[in-house]
């Protein structure tokens, strides 16, 4: 098994290409993705451009396959720097990634590219293992926290067709980002 | 009950182009007739302030209705408030000993989302007690909370959901309600 800490994006062997972002109501953030073949070269071409794209996207802590309109289950996170951050793996990408373990749930809020204007209180583990597999090499399975957990289980979540909006804790639990002034 | 009689629960509504003070204004006015501002609902809806609220008075010195209009009409004389005050009879909160859930619907924007999505609901006696909506863009969500009576098939509810949600064309989701006290 590689672990996390061993791959990097040189692994992916190609550079990624920045591809437009998908905004909700886009049919294809609402389909579960399709699981893939880690080793597949347009899987790591995808993988690539998750990283490209997410990397030239201000505040982007993780970017999955759906919302550059790819329905599979990829995705790439990064909450390097982030002040929430606890464990912190780096630039990472997954393919067909699921929840080994989840707890210490706790709210707190989120928002996503695919829905800029508006933000929502998620209640999420803060402590989760995640097994899926890296592009280009095989499986792997490890453990992580605080904010990183979070992203993983947003970015998890668009692999399965679902947005925060459908996990948001109560009526007043979403909020208008901008001012309407 | 004559329109002149003493009242000890009133229903407010104000709404109007947001500004800073409404809140302020409404409040000083209440408080000046001995009124107390029980429970309230009070946010900016695409730049409308709105507030909806239920007000009580001392039960000895309760003014009227029309004391309650009268003192508010200075607020609304400009045109820039739109205010309502009603009489309303006391209610305790009803039992809800069913389960409580929370309902998300998003999807692009058409005419009838929430009517559907809500009559699907009541059909199976679900009681929204908070519902909100935004609109974003082409994106329209909902989000209600809301009781299910005890013993319902909530797989039931569901199926109904999902099937007016695909003649809507949008995505919808029931889950339980967290009810965590800390």
């Amino acid at each position: 098994m590689t672990g996390i800490v061993d791959w990097s994006i040189e692994d992916l062997g190609v550079a990624g290409v920045v591809r437009p972002v998908v905004r909700a109501p886009d049919p294809v953030l609402a389909a579960p993705g399709e699981p893939v073949d880690p080793n597949d070269p347009e899987i790591l071409r995808l993988a690539a451009d998750l990283v490209a794209t997410m990397r030239v996207s201000p505040g982007c802590v993780g970017l999955a396959a759906p919302q550059i309109g790819v329905s599979a289950q990829v995705f790439a996170v990064d909450v390097t720097g982030h002040p929430k951050a606890r464990t912190v793996h780096g630039t990472f990408v997954l393919c067909n990634a699921r929840l080994v373990e989840a707890s210490q749930w706790q709210k707190g809020r989120e928002g996503c590219m695919s829905v800029p204007d508006l933000t929502g209180d998620v209640k999420r583990a803060g402590r989760v293992v995640v097994a899926g597999a890296l592009p280009g090499k095989s499986e792997t399975q490890f453990t992580t926290d605080g904010f990183e957990a979070r992203a993983l289980q947003h970015e998890i979540d668009h692999c399965t067709g679902l947005l925060f909006l459908d996990r948001v804790a109560g009526a007043h639990a979403i909020h208008t980002r901008k001012v309407y002034l | 009950m004559p329109d002149d009689a003493r009242v000890d629960e009133l229903a407010i509504t104000v709404i109007g182009r947001d500004r800073p003070g409404i809140i302020a204004d409404v409040a000083e006015v209440l408080a000046g007739l001995g009124m107390n501002l029980t429970d309230s609902t009070m946010t900016r809806l695409r730049g409308h302030f709105a507030m909806t609220l239920i007000c009580t008075g001392a039960a000895d010195a309760s003014p009227s209705l029309e004391d309650v209009e009268a003192a508010i009409a200075p607020l609304t004389a400009d045109g820039s408030l739109i205010a309502t005050v009603s009489r309303v009879h006391p209610e305790s909160a009803p039992e809800a000993p069913g389960g409580h859930y929370v309902l998300s619907v998003h999807g692009a924007d058409r005419l009838g989302i929430v009517a559907s999505v809500t009559r699907g609901l009541a059909e199976f006696g679900g009681n929204i007690t908070d519902l909100t909506t935004r609109l974003s863009n082409s994106l329209y969500v909902l989000v209600a909370e809301l009781d299910l009576p005890a013993g319902t098939d909530v797989d039931m509810v569901h199926e109904r959901l999902s099937a007016v949600a695909r003649a809507l064309g949008v995505e919808v989701t029931l889950r339980p309600a967290e009810t965590d006290v800390l």
